[in-house]
């Protein structure tokens, strides 16, 4: 038993790739001081045609659908009841966690009037009719979750001293008698705002391609994020073992990878449903950009599905690893489109992100995985044994 | 092996037909997702009529308005090197800039106002609409729609700079100033702090054709399908500053209409409406169904989340399942949530 | 080189005349350099052409000219008595020969007539034939008889011998007053009753008589009529619309205008489009030379009364008054951006260097580790299966 219970990685915090990540961050760093300093359209592209540029499609729409592993994980494991799972519920917990306050940095980046963001808590301001609104507050409010929810890795590695003296283990009871609040919360409020990531394009109307635009877009952005959610918890669990020679996962894998398939199935079967409902699958094949756009979205989604369809190959690292790799490709290009590639907003506008605009994404990226590098080292969250951590703090 | 993916495939295209068919009927009866009920036009709402035939491109609309809402010249970058500061010409509305008129070209241009071989004005700004999607999506309800006169206002003190007005609208009006570090949201307000002067707004002021004409919307409605019954060619006269405002007007012929006011239903109708003589599209005005896209996507945010109902029997279902399941857990094995601390 | 051979001759040509009480029209020799130099400008040619202009009119051969008027109001014939500089009488007695003027021939009846004859046949193919008024064409052209025939069949007998034909005034140019509806004479503009024949037009009501004297000086310098647009009219003078070089333009474009006359905008000096100003469809130069010699400022506009476009054909004498002018300005138009003009940043080859940067880590990176699990996949299936049964019990 004692194998599976997440222990810190330790080892030292300060290597290569970490210094690396770290001169991306630096360089993203510099762009974010001038983006406040000078505006944003000294390092944007982003302009009147297309106000929502990388910043939001990368970091938010398609970020938080990284960070759904949380939300996936918990579904599965504390709704559907499915505790073989569990190893795999806190490393997808801290994907949550970073994905979603990064998304929240990335926000506060692009927002135009930032110094007015507390308007969105003021009642006298709220706007319910607004799908952003209704995102924001459950974005906020799933932040502020993910961290309850990781909090006990904080009490776990926290010394008793300091615990005796604020009195955290009386927190540290009542989050364990009541943390299933805080995972039905946890459920439900990705559902609400992963749901209303798709409700948001509803307003677009025109702008957006048929082949996107429908009724069903909150249906397939939820579905969409479990798969990611799913597909990210594939990802992280295959590398971090690999690179940190942890024991293998490899048979929660195999059969997650199924649920995932299911998923893209249902997605698959929704998408084109409503396609051949509305009479709009004729434009799949119409050659232009939306249709290109549209078959390799397709052809992303559908890999999975067929690699995954035999046991065999679900048990196979390699292969499964590829359906993981399609399968996430898949879903961001979904919202990527949905958000950005598929839009055209007339008036003879075009968009390409600077590279400064890039390069404050790499660095918000970077950030993410250099925090989950010193989170893995230094708190209980990736299963291991102690005898295997090497240099781990007593 | 080959078996069971075989099995799985078919399960796969099962399910797609069997989705299609679930998600086809109510697609179809637009049912359970229908929009909510479009709003209506204030009685005594002001509005703008546009006639493109009128228009003779003199800009006096752009300078005005620039005036009166104390906006800068502005350049194109391709322009801004050699006469920065000194000319106005926007390439299109900005945040510096919430009024202009724009040119269709084509053939040889010889001719105003024929789609063939020639050219057309048009003016660019806030269309005012009945239904407006940047109210839809603002969160924090900086844009409002003024319930007298109907006038789309903007509150930058409210505003938390999401662009989401821009991204939504329809017309792409709603323009942010991404040039400014603290940059804020720029659109049309209908000269609103000249009307409650009792002024016009700007360009209905000073444009010398009648071509911008203010009014109440009934009554442009009503002077826009007397242009639009009148044969082309004869003579009418055309008010100018407000209709019915007592200025004198002018006499000039009727031009030659396309049988299309386009704002009327657009969008769920506009309090700007737009008579023109080569095609609506041509012209930069898109082509919109007669509902708000605001009525769709309020329609199904209503649907799901009337009276926060669905959501909180989720959270109830959520909260029961997770209660049950870490129960079960705690009884059966071991979990990090439940195990005592290792360092305690 | 050559020019200063010429200007040798040139002034040795005007020298020999200085003893000559009022060869050069009452002005010394240096006032009429200076006067052919300032018509040279006018035309929009090289100064150094003042003193080819000041050779041909000093010629002793002066040019024969033959006026010829039909319906008209001597408008045209007023204006041009108060040009100042020349004044008329330099140009009618020492610039050109004028043989024939219903107005200013000195003789009368049969003798003009005669002499009208005489000089036509003289100089038969080199006289230059000025017409003002419209030709009347209707029941024959009795409407207009001088000398007991048609002023028609003069024009016609005229035009034929004629080295160049000048139609002043707008109702020669393109019909004027008579020609309004309902028309009774049925009148029309000299190029009509002369097909085949390249008649220069100077429009105006009346023209501006600098425009006439600058026109009669080109044909006279260079043996040929100046730059014509489309409608024959010398573009050195009708080239551009009055609206482009008004002074009150910047009003019109600030969106200024004067309401009604006497209002405030219009004692501001304010745009009268809106009263009906046709300057911007109108072509002529009257912003940029004025009227006469009445000082700068005294033109139409200038004196606060909307321009009625009265050299411009189906413009004056035909739109209402007050009716807004169509603004040719801009037509085709090309200050204005394009409803669809390009606009947004494109790709540059640092973010596509950094696009394609991040897709190549990320197939790399996924391909680094795709190889490493080559060699593990079985062993991990394996494992996997024992950890999954361990995990389920």
């Amino acid at each position: 038993m004692s194998e599976t219970a997440p222990r810190p990685l330790g080892g030292p915090i300060i290597t290569k790739p970490f210094a690396i990540l770290g001169v991306f961050l630096l360089i993203g760093g510099y762009f974010i001081l001038r983006r406040f300093l000078f505006g944003m359209a000294d390092v944007s592209n982003m302009s009147n045609g297309y106000p929502i540029g990388t910043w939001v499609v990368l970091d938010v729409v398609i970020g938080t659908a990284f960070g759904c592993g949380g939300f996936a994980m918990a579904l599965l494991v504390y709704i559907f009841n499915r505790n073989v799972y569990h190893p795999l519920m806190r490393p997808a917990l801290l994907g949550g966690v970073f994905g979603y306050t990064l998304a929240g940095l990335a926000v506060m980046i692009d927002l135009g009037r930032y110094w007015n963001a507390f308007n969105l808590l003021m009642p006298w301001y709220a706007q319910i009719n607004s799908v952003i609104f209704e995102v924001a507050l459950c974005v906020m409010a799933y932040i502020t979750v993910l961290w309850i929810e990781f909090w006990p890795a904080f009490l776990e590695r926290m010394p008793v001293a300091i615990k005796q003296r604020f009195n955290l283990h009386k927190l540290q009871v009542f989050l364990r008698r009541y943390m299933y609040i805080f995972i039905g919360l946890g459920v439900l409020l990705p559902t609400m705002h992963q749901s209303s990531l798709g409700s948001v394009l509803l307003i677009m109307g025109s702008k957006l391609s048929p082949l996107w635009y429908t009724q069903w877009l909150p249906l397939l952005y939820l579905i969409s994020a479990l798969t990611m959610g799913y597909g990210v918890v594939m990802l992280e669990s295959t590398l971090v073992q690999r690179s940190f020679k942890l024991p293998s996962e490899a048979a929660l894998l195999a059969k997650l990878s199924r649920v995932a398939a299911g998923l893209l199935v249902l997605f698959l079967a929704v998408r084109f449903g409503d396609l051949l409902a509305r009479g709009q699958l004729g434009r799949a094949f119409a050659g232009d950009r939306y249709s290109v756009l549209f078959l390799i979205e397709t052809a992303l989604f559908a890999a999975p599905v067929l690699i995954l369809a035999s046991r065999r190959r679900c048990a196979n690292m390699r292969l499964r690893f590829l359906a993981t790799i399609s399968l996430l490709a898949a879903g961001s290009l979904y919202r990527m489109n949905g958000y950005l590639l598929a839009i055209d907003p007339g008036n003879g506008w075009t968009y390409f992100p600077s590279a400064p605009e890039l390069m404050i994404t790499v660095g918000v990226v970077c950030l993410e995985i250099m925090l989950y590098l010193i989170f893995v080292k230094t708190l209980p969250v990736l299963p291991g044994s102690i005898a295997e951590a090497p240099g781990r703090p007593s | 092996m080959d078996l069971e993916r075989r099995r799985f495939l078919r399960g796969a295209a099962g399910a797609v037909t069997a989705a299609a068919a679930a998600v086809a009927a109510p697609v179809n009866e637009a049912a359970a997702f229908g929009p909510r009920e479009p709003k209506t036009l204030p009685p005594k709402a002001v509005g703008m009529l546009y006639d493109s035939t009128l228009c003779i491109g003199c800009k006096a609309c752009v300078s005005a308005c620039k005036q009166a809402n104390g906006m800068p010249a502005e350049q194109p970058a391709s322009l801004a090197a050699w006469n920065e500061g000194t000319w106005d010409a926007a390439e299109d509305i900005s945040g510096k800039t919430l009024n202009v008129i724009r040119v269709y070209q084509n053939g040889t241009m010889a001719e105003k106002d024929r789609e063939q071989d020639g050219y057309a004005f048009v003016k660019r700004h806030c269309l005012h609409c009945v239904d407006p999607s940047c109210i839809s999506v603002c969160p924090v309800s900086a844009m409002r729609k003024d319930p007298v006169t109907g006038i789309v206002t903007h509150n930058p003190d409210a505003c938390i700079g999401c662009r989401y007005c821009v991204y939504g609208c329809p017309f792409n009006v709603p323009q942010y100033q991404f040039d400014e570090p603290f940059g804020q949201i720029s659109k049309c307000q209908f000269c609103n702090h000249l009307q409650a002067e009792g002024k016009l707004p700007a360009c209905c002021d000073v444009c010398p054709t009648g071509a911008s004409l203010f009014g109440l919307v009934e009554d442009l409605q009503a002077e826009a399908e007397r242009r639009l019954a009148a044969q082309p060619g004869t003579l009418y006269e055309f008010p100018r500053g407000k209709l019915g405002g007592g200025r004198p007007g002018h006499e000039a012929p009727i031009g030659h209409y396309q049988p299309h006011l386009y704002g009327e239903k657009e969008a769920g109708g506009t309090q700007v409406r737009y008579l023109t003589g080569v095609p609506h599209e041509k012209l930069g005005l898109p082509e919109l169904p007669d509902h708000s896209y605001a009525a769709v996507s309020e329609g199904m945010q209503h649907t799901l989340y009337k009276g926060m109902i669905a959501p909180l029997a989720l959270f109830g279902g959520l909260v029961f399942l997770a209660r049950r399941s870490s129960k079960t857990y705690r009884d059966e094995g071991p979990a990090h949530i439940d195990e005592e601390d290792s360092s305690s | 080189m050559g020019f200063v051979d010429d200007t040798d001759r040139v002034s040795g040509t005007i020298r020999n005349l200085d003893g000559y009480e009022g060869a050069l029209g009452g002005l010394t020799r240096r006032e009429f350099l200076k006067y052919c130099t300032g018509v040279a400008v006018t035309l929009g040619l090289s100064s150094f052409t003042g003193l080819r202009i000041a050779q041909a009119a000093t010629a002793p051969q002066r040019p024969p000219v033959i006026w010829l008027s039909a319906q008209e109001c001597t408008g045209c014939t007023e204006s041009l008595l108060r040009a100042y500089h020349p004044t008329l009488e330099t140009l009618i007695l020492d610039m050109i020969s004028l043989d024939y003027h219903e107005a200013l021939c000195s003789g009368a009846g049969h003798q003009a007539e005669a002499y009208k004859a005489k000089s036509m046949k003289e100089n038969w193919g080199k006289y230059v034939l000025v017409v003002d008024g419209s030709i009347p064409a209707k029941d024959g052209g009795v409407y207009c008889m001088v000398a007991g025939k048609p002023i028609l069949q003069a024009v016609k007998e005229a035009a034929e011998g004629a080295a160049a034909i000048i139609s002043i005034g707008s109702c020669a140019s393109w019909g004027g007053i008579p020609s309004s509806d309902p028309n009774p004479t049925g009148a029309k503009p000299v190029h009509a009753v002369l097909p085949g024949k390249t008649v220069i037009n100077l429009p105006g009501c009346p023209p501006n008589p600098y425009n006439f004297l600058s026109t009669v000086l080109y044909l006279l310098t260079f043996g040929k009529p100046p730059d014509l647009d489309i409608k024959n009219r010398p573009k050195f003078a009708y080239g551009r619309l009055v609206h482009e070089n008004c002074e009150r333009r910047p009003h019109f474009d600030a969106g200024r205008f004067a309401l009604e006359y006497g209002d405030f905008g219009h004692r501001q000096g304010w745009c009268l489009y809106k009263i009906g100003c046709k300057g911007p469809e109108t072509h002529a130069n009257c912003p940029a030379i004025g009227f006469g010699d009445a000082g700068e400022g005294n033109w139409p506009v200038g004196i606060g009364h909307p321009c009625f476009g009265c050299t411009e054909q189906g413009i004056g004498f035909t739109k209402p008054l007050h009716a807004l002018a169509d603004v040719k300005t801009f037509s085709p138009p090309a200050a204005f951006p394009a409803v669809n003009s390009p606009k947004g940043e494109g790709i540059t080859p640092a973010a596509a260097a950094i696009a394609a940067g991040i897709a190549g880590l990320g197939a790399g990176a996924g391909a680094m580790a795709l190889r490493g699990m080559k060699d593990e996949g079985e062993e991990g299936g394996k494992e996997a299966s024992s950890r999954s049964s361990s995990g389920q019990h």
